[in-house]
């Protein structure tokens, strides 16, 4: 516990699950490489597959086929108590008839370690998580955030190679789920464990991860850091789950994207085919305002119709091309006099933007505009 | 807030006369066990401990005594057993047939006793189960698993079984993770149903009479034959006894819970 454990690596292989009597596949040929002491989350609304990949991966759920390999060997055969992962989960699942020190002590238990060790290692565990004074508590005494910590010293003491989370900060409040997010990523820190944690928070995964997997539809929409994710989204759904975005709907045309008569230039055109239909995806702090039109290309007039206040900065929701809502952030520092019903310009740098495969229904369903786009 | 505290008083003060209603009539055997006279007068004019030495004293009664009380610990034991196995296969069980399983398991609860002794009997008497102990044992099992099944499949539906998916994950198999995280969680359940099994056996006086043999009856069957054959009023100081006895035990077992909760 004391010394840093290596990390196993982590791989699915078309991992799929198909429950009875469900047409449509919970998890759909999942391919997914972990390295070792990787910090990896599973991100995706909910009923998007992710839980599932995870209890699969725990051994809870049974895969319909495909393949999960730890430090390349196949797992799918092992039951659960033979896969050596911990586990830590949302409704904290501590045993409620044991105290602290009984709960954690259970694993070690299992691995038949004698009394003096099982002692020693309680003693770190709880130690690790700041919770040396509550050993001989029961679950029932302690508040969520402690039973929460008392999971994670329990799923760690056995010195897995694989820490398994399925939304293990849900049930807290706000300010108690940030502390605890630093106290995880010390833990990864200090341990070197691999981490795979599920959530449905993009907050959270934005935080937390070295890399995060978006799952959708039982599909791994597209893998990559945190940067990656944010500002290179593969798709459609990966630029709307993952922060704010404007994205207008065009069609590849001569090395530029066409938006209803007007070229845009973006970081990735040249990588799709001449007429694809795609989206022009740009993140809210690359957008700049002017009152004038700008002379560079890349930008459009724009209705204000809405202004955010966030502290810290302020949100402009604006109207482009007839209906396309457009979501502009400006910090503090360089706040405009724009107010609602005023018409602006505007402007980004093409390889500030990124092109999506993307038709323009999906795209109007996507940003939520019913009617049909004229 | 007073007119909460009145409704609170009115509530206690009407539960108070409905409890004696119900507990005085009972209570009457009490003071009927230490008369001094051979007769069930009421109050009684004399004092005297006669007829509790008789009972403890008379090989009849005493031997009735220890055969219901042996009994109604076996019977516990066994349907605590059958029941809880069978509690488990309907709650987390999924197989064809399950709700008939279901209704049969909990049929011995509705049958009218009568027509189930007439049964038993008839069975038995080929058998040769008549006036023995496992053919006691038999037949009062059957009517207390139910009273197991019900208690102990409430308690498994309550139980989460994600606490079954954190012991597999700590490393504990089927067998560890039933024996020291399910069956503790659902100990005060079978606890419970063992108290009405044991009753249930206890009590029963129906299927006891047929099944009765001159040397193996039970207390009931020995107190009907004594009330309907002679005029002893060491039944009464045999109810006293089995009252205290139940008294005892139900308050003993409110109480450890009581302390148990206090405890966790």
């Amino acid at each position: 516990m004391s010394e840093a454990n290596q990390g196993a690596s982590v791989s699915l292989r078309n991992l799929t699950k198909v429950f009875p009597g469900v047409a449509t596949p919970a998890v759909d040929r999942a391919s997914l490489d972990i390295a070792p002491g990787e910090f990896m989350t599973l991100l995706g609304p909910s009923g998007s597959g992710k839980t599932t990949t995870l209890n699969m991966i725990a051994g809870f759920t049974k895969a319909t086929s495909g393949e999960i390999l730890v430090n390349e060997k196949n797992v799918v055969a092992l039951p659960a108590h033979k896969r050596n992962m911990g586990m830590v989960f949302q409704q904290y699942a501590l045993f409620p008839h044991m105290t602290a020190t009984e709960n954690i002590s259970f694993p070690l238990e299992q691995r038949k370690i004698s009394k003096t060790d099982i002692k020693q290692k309680v003693k770190d565990a709880l130690a690790l998580v700041h919770l040396e004074d509550y050993g001989h508590r029961y679950p029932k005494q302690m508040s969520g955030g402690q039973q929460q910590r008392v999971a994670v010293a329990r799923a760690l003491v056995f010195s897995p190679q694989v820490l398994l989370m399925d939304e293990p900060l849900g049930a807290l409040d706000k300010r108690l789920r940030e502390r605890l997010q630093v106290e995880l990523a010390r833990i990864h820190r200090n341990l070197g464990l691999t981490f795979i944690f599920v959530t449905h928070d993009q907050e959270e995964a934005l935080s937390l991860s070295n890399r995060i997997a978006v799952f959708n539809e039982g599909k791994i929409e597209q893998v990559g850091s945190s940067t990656e994710l944010y500002e290179r989204p593969k798709t459609l759904f990966v630029a709307g789950f993952l922060g704010d975005s404007t994205v207008l709907p065009g069609q590849v045309s001569s090395g530029m994207v066409n938006v209803k008569g007007q070229t845009f230039a973006t970081s990735n055109t040249s990588t799709f085919a001449e007429r694809d239909q795609v989206g022009v995806v740009i993140r809210p702090e690359r957008i700049s305002i002017h009152e004038q039109a700008p002379v560079d290309s890349n930008s459009v007039s724009a209705l204000v119709t809405d202004i955010v206040y966030l502290g810290s900065s302020r949100k402009l929701v604006c109207e482009v091309f007839d209906g396309i809502p457009a979501i502009v952030s400006e910090t503090a520092a360089e706040l405009t006099n724009v107010r609602p019903g005023d018409t602006v310009f505007l402007s980004w740098k093409g390889e500030d933007s990124v092109a999506v495969p993307a038709t323009e229904f999906d795209i109007l369903k996507a940003v939520g505009v019913d009617s049909e786009f004229k | 807030m007073t007119e909460t505290r009145a409704i609170s008083f009115w509530l206690k003060f009407i539960g108070a006369i409905v409890s004696v209603w119900l507990i005085a009539p009972v209570l009457v055997v009490i003071p009927i066990s230490f008369t001094g006279r051979d007769s069930f007068e009421f109050p009684p004019s004399t004092w005297s401990l006669n007829y509790y030495e008789k009972f403890f004293t008379d090989p009849s009664w005493r031997d009735a005594f220890v055969t219901s009380l042996t009994l109604g610990c076996a019977v516990a034991v066994v349907s605590v057993i059958i029941g809880t196995m069978a509690a488990f296969a309907l709650v987390r069980g999924n197989f064809p047939g399950k709700s008939v399983i279901n209704g049969l398991v909990l049929a011995p609860m509705i049958m009218p006793g009568i027509v189930v002794a007439v049964a038993v009997f008839g069975v038995f008497l080929t058998w040769r189960l008549t006036g023995s102990f496992s053919g006691f044992l038999l037949a009062h099992t059957m009517l207390a698993v139910p009273f197991v099944v019900i208690t102990v499949s409430t308690s498994l539906r309550a139980y989460d079984s994600i606490l079954d998916l954190a012991g597999a994950s700590l490393g504990a198999n089927w067998w560890t993770r039933t024996f020291r995280i399910t069956l503790p969680l659902i100990t005060p359940a079978m606890l419970t149903g063992a108290l009405f099994a044991f009753v249930t056996s206890f009590d029963e006086v129906v299927i006891a009479l047929y099944l009765q043999s001159p040397i193996y009856r039970t207390l009931p069957v020995k107190m009907y034959a004594s009330v309907t054959g002679e005029v002893d009023p060491t039944i009464a100081a045999a109810s006293t006894v089995i009252l205290a006895f139940t008294t005892a035990v139900i308050l003993g077992t409110t109480f450890m819970r009581r302390k148990k909760n206090v405890g966790s």
